[in-house]
This record gives structure tokens, sequence and C-alpha cells, in this order.
């Protein structure tokens, strides 16, 4: 008792950190701070069904635990600065808090395009807000332009056309969602966009947005035009973790870890969720960040357990962290399902079930051994490929 | 405990089922079929398929 864990980041992954230290056990005051002004959402809706309906906070909002009711929710306030030797972060308003456990839990934030022109009309999509105002612009008067081919950028397309909109997909790379699919899955999902009417224009990218105030189109690299009054920039994103500086850690991408979530060399300290870069036994001893819906509910549940090793409020649990990292995407009626790491297997990808333009498994694969699945429908074999991964890259 | 099933939402992405075998499970036509009132000793293993739930398609009530 009497000791505080501030939780920094009220998402996904700070609500999973507070119900999992709830549940280890933890009786003492949790305090969790936010930026955004909403109680924790889930976000993979914001670029699919909740795009394509209406966006409220109620329809994504996340089921609170009874075990969470007394953790304090400060929303609507950044962390400015944290001093990890002192133990204590400090507030945008100016107040300071005291910790005896940290979670790191900011998340990422979308990369802009540095392109010259107009600003009005320009949107990425990661928060509620850039939700609701993405789709107070989509319709079938709207000419979009996406710009990026990875999953975001292809569902969001995917959800414009459902609404009726003429749509654009430029991007540098050959095929869509190339990394971490590969050419042939790419290529094929690329198709099954086209067919629905969407436009690529790939291995380009925007040089210049054109229009006065707002967008009106976009220059490309290779001097093509066109005309957009909608724009969706989904080229990545990056690390909330400035507030970190100072502190001598390597945030180089995201917040390095050890396999146990701790902030290296700071016991007390833990990262979860898309910020969180650690090293998974399951492949090898490099540390990677894992953008995945699944990472948030799996890292917490680990980082929990050593918070509470490091208080001194329970014994040390030696067991490996080695989650199975699980992905999806809905675009149209397609549900694109990926389990562990297909972007490991990228030189060795063979279908190992169906064909690329209907229901398929491919399977992704480093030394021989498989590493990741990619599936697209074909439901019931889900779980046999999913225990396949589960028991290892050795056992393939 | 009750457990509800939004099947208006549910997508069948059979992630309950990893969290819960006894109480959610993918049939042989692809879709969810579950057991409304499992037993109270299957609590946590409910509330957990509940947040895995990529649609958060499941409530649980009692
Ligand atoms: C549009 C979209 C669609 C997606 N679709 C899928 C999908 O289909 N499948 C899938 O597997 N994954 C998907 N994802 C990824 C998934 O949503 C993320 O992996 C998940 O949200 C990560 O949660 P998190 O809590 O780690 O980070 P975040 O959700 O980014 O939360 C971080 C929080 O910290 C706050 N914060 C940042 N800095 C500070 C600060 N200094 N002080 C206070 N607060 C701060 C942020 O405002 C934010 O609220 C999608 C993501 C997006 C954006
Ligand atoms: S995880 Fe959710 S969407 Fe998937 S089958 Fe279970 S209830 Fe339905």
């Amino acid at each position: 008792m009497g000791q505080r864990i501030v939780i920094a980041g009220a998402s996904m992954g700070g609500l999973r950190a507070a119900e999992r230290l709830r549940a280890s056990g933890f009786m003492g005051e949790i305090v969790a701070v936010g930026d955004e002004t909403h109680m924790p959402y889930n976000r993979p809706p914001l670029s699919k069904e909740a795009l394509a309906s209406e966006v409220t906070h109620e329809a994504v909002a996340f089921r609170l635990r009874p075990a969470v009711a007394d953790v304090t929710w400060r929303l609507g306030v950044r962390i400015a600065s944290a001093d990890l030797a002192a133990g204590a972060v400090r507030l945008a308003d100016g107040a300071e808090l005291a910790y005896d456990g940290l979670v790191i839990a900011t998340g990422m934030r979308p990369r802009r395009l540095p392109t010259p022109g107009p600003a009005l009309g320009r949107h990425v999509v990661r928060t509620l807000e850039d939700a609701c105002a993405l789709r107070g612009e989509l319709g079938p008067d709207a000419r979009v332009l996406v710009i990026g081919a990875g999953f975001i950028g292809c569902e969001v397309a995917a959800t414009a056309r459902l609404l009726g909109a003429d749509v654009t997909v430029v991007a540098p790379e050959a095929v869509p969602m190339r990394r971490p699919l590969g050419d042939d899955l790419g290529a094929a999902l690329q198709r099954r966009h086209e067919r629905q009417g969407i436009r690529f224009l790939l291995g380009r990218t925007v040089a210049a947005f054109l229009g006065e105030d707002r967008v009106t189109g976009a220059e490309l690299s290779d001097g093509t035009r066109l005309d957009a009054n909608v724009v969706v920039e989904a080229v990545g994103s990056a690390s909330n973790t400035e507030w970190l500086d100072g502190n001598g850690l390597d945030l180089s991408d995201g917040v390095l870890c050890d396999n146990a979530l701790r902030v290296e060399g700071r016991p007390g300290v833990v990262a979860v969720g898309d910020v969180a870069r650690f090293p998974n036994p399951r492949y090898d001893g490099v540390a990677r960040r894992v953008e995945h819906w699944s990472i948030p509910t799996d890292t917490a549940k680990r980082a929990a357990v050593t918070l509470m090793t490091d208080l001194g409020l329970s014994g040390h649990d030696p067991a490996p962290f080695t989650p199975l990292p699980t992905f999806w995407s809905d675009q149209y009626d397609l549900r694109i399902q990926s389990f562990g790491t297909p972007a490991l297997g990228g030189d060795d990808i063979r279908v190992l079930e169906g064909d690329l333009d209907g229901e398929v498994v491919v399977g992704y694969h480093r030394d021989g051994a498989l590493v990741g699945v990619v599936m697209i429908g074909l439901p019931s074999a889900v779980a046999r490929y999913r225990a396949e991964l589960m028991r290892g890259p050795a056992a393939a | 405990m009750k457990v509800i099933v939004d099947m208006d939402v549910c997508k069948d992405h059979g992630q309950c089922v990893f969290s819960a075998p006894e109480v959610f499970q993918i049939n042989e036509n692809g879709r969810l079929v579950f057991e409304a009132e499992p037993d109270e000793s299957l609590r946590d293993a409910v509330e957990e398929a509940a947040d895995v739930c990529p649609l958060q398609a499941i409530t649980i009530e009692g």
C-alpha cells in the first residue's frame, strides 16, 4: 500500500496495463495520464466499420472492467517530461507526479508529409477526432487521394470506396502492403481493390499539393496531375517518446526494453504496446516494435508482472515472454488475418492452401521454418495454422 | 455469469476461441457458437475473450 504507479498514455496499452496491475494484485494508487480527452477506445474501427457508418466514442469505447473503477484518469493533459532518476513526471499543466512504478504506453502518431501546398483537406487517421473529420468529407462527391499503400491506407481506400467516393492510391512501392505480405499476395489484393474501382498509381510519390486555401489536387513525382478534394496521408507512424528525452534511454525506435518489458537498466519502468521495442525469443534476440492490436494486451500482462517484481510485491516470473503477434485487416468483405511475423520470412513465401485470388493461406519461412501465416478467408483453418505457429519455428 | 455476443457486430474472427475454448467455438461453417451461461470458474477466460475480440462484440453480465 501507499505505492503509486503512473501510466503514461491512456489508450489500449494504458488500459490493459491498469487491468493487469489490478489482476496481479497491485493495491496501490494507479494514475493514468493521457493527452486525448476520451477514455480509452479502440482504433481499428476508425479506418473500417466506424468510418463507414458513424464515428462516435460510444461506438468504439473499450469496456471497463470493474477492477479498474478506482484508477485515476487524468485526461486531456500531456506529459511534458520525465525524470526517471528522481521517479517523477511533469505534466504540461505544470503538475508533477511522483511514482514508484512507471508504465510507458504513449504509442505512435502518424507521420506527416513535408510536401508543400495547402493544408486544408489533408487528413491522417489515428484518433477519434481524425476519423470524425475525415468521415465528414467522405461521400459520393469526394475525390479521395490516399497516400501510402500499407494496411491503414488500403482500409481507408476501401471504406471511402464503399461510401461511393472516387479513390486513387499513390505510393512509392510497386505493390500494396508489400511489407509484410510480399509481391504476389500484395498484387492479388491490388487486383481485388481495382475490381472495386480503386485506381493505384504506384512507384510514385506526391511532389506537391495543388490548390489555394484547400487541396484541389496533387502533382506526382512523375509529373502526373490528379484532381482530389480529400487527401489521406497513411505513410507510417512515429513514436511518442520526446517526453522521455534527457534520461539516457535508447529512443531510436520506440523505447528499448528487455524481454520482460523493463526499460533497459531501469527497474520499475516498463513499456507496453506500439511503443515498446522488445526481443521475442520465439524468433531471435533482436528487439522489435510490433504495431499490432494484440500486443498492448500481451505486453501489459508481462509488464505488470515485471513491475510487481521490481516493486517487491511478488516473486520473479522466469518464463520468457514469447507472444505470437496477431493482426487482422478488413477490406470490403475480405478478412485478412496474420499470425506470427511474416516479415521475417519474406525470402521464402509459399501458398499453403487455396489460391491467391480466392481464399488462401500463405506461409512465410525463415531457414525453412514457418515464421508467419497470412490467411484470407478460410476461418475454419485458422486454429490449425495458429497452433502450428504456437509450437514455434523449430517444429515446422 | 451471462455471455452476450452482438452477432450483428461479430465477424467470426475466432480470437475469443483461443482465450476461452470451453465457451467459444467456431463451427465447421466458420461461424461462432458459444455457451451463454458458462460456469463461474471460467470467468477469467471469458473476460480475456471479451478483451481480445477485435470487434469488442462480447459483453459479460453478472
Ligand atoms: C486507423 C487504425 C487502424 C488500425 N487497425 C488495426 C488492425 O486492423 N489490426 C491490428 O492488429 N492493429 C490495428 N491498428 C493498430 C492498433 O490500433 C495499435 O496497435 C494500438 O492502438 C496500440 O495501442 P497503444 O496503447 O500502444 O498506443 P496508442 O493507441 O497510440 O495510445 C497511446 C496514447 O498515448 C497518448 N500520448 C502520447 N504521448 C503522450 C504524452 N506525452 N502524454 C500523455 N499522453 C500521451 C496518445 O495520445 C494515445 O492516446 C490500427 C491503428 C490505427 C490508428
Ligand atoms: S472474437 Fe469477437 S468477432 Fe471474433 S468470433 Fe469471437 S466474438 Fe466474434
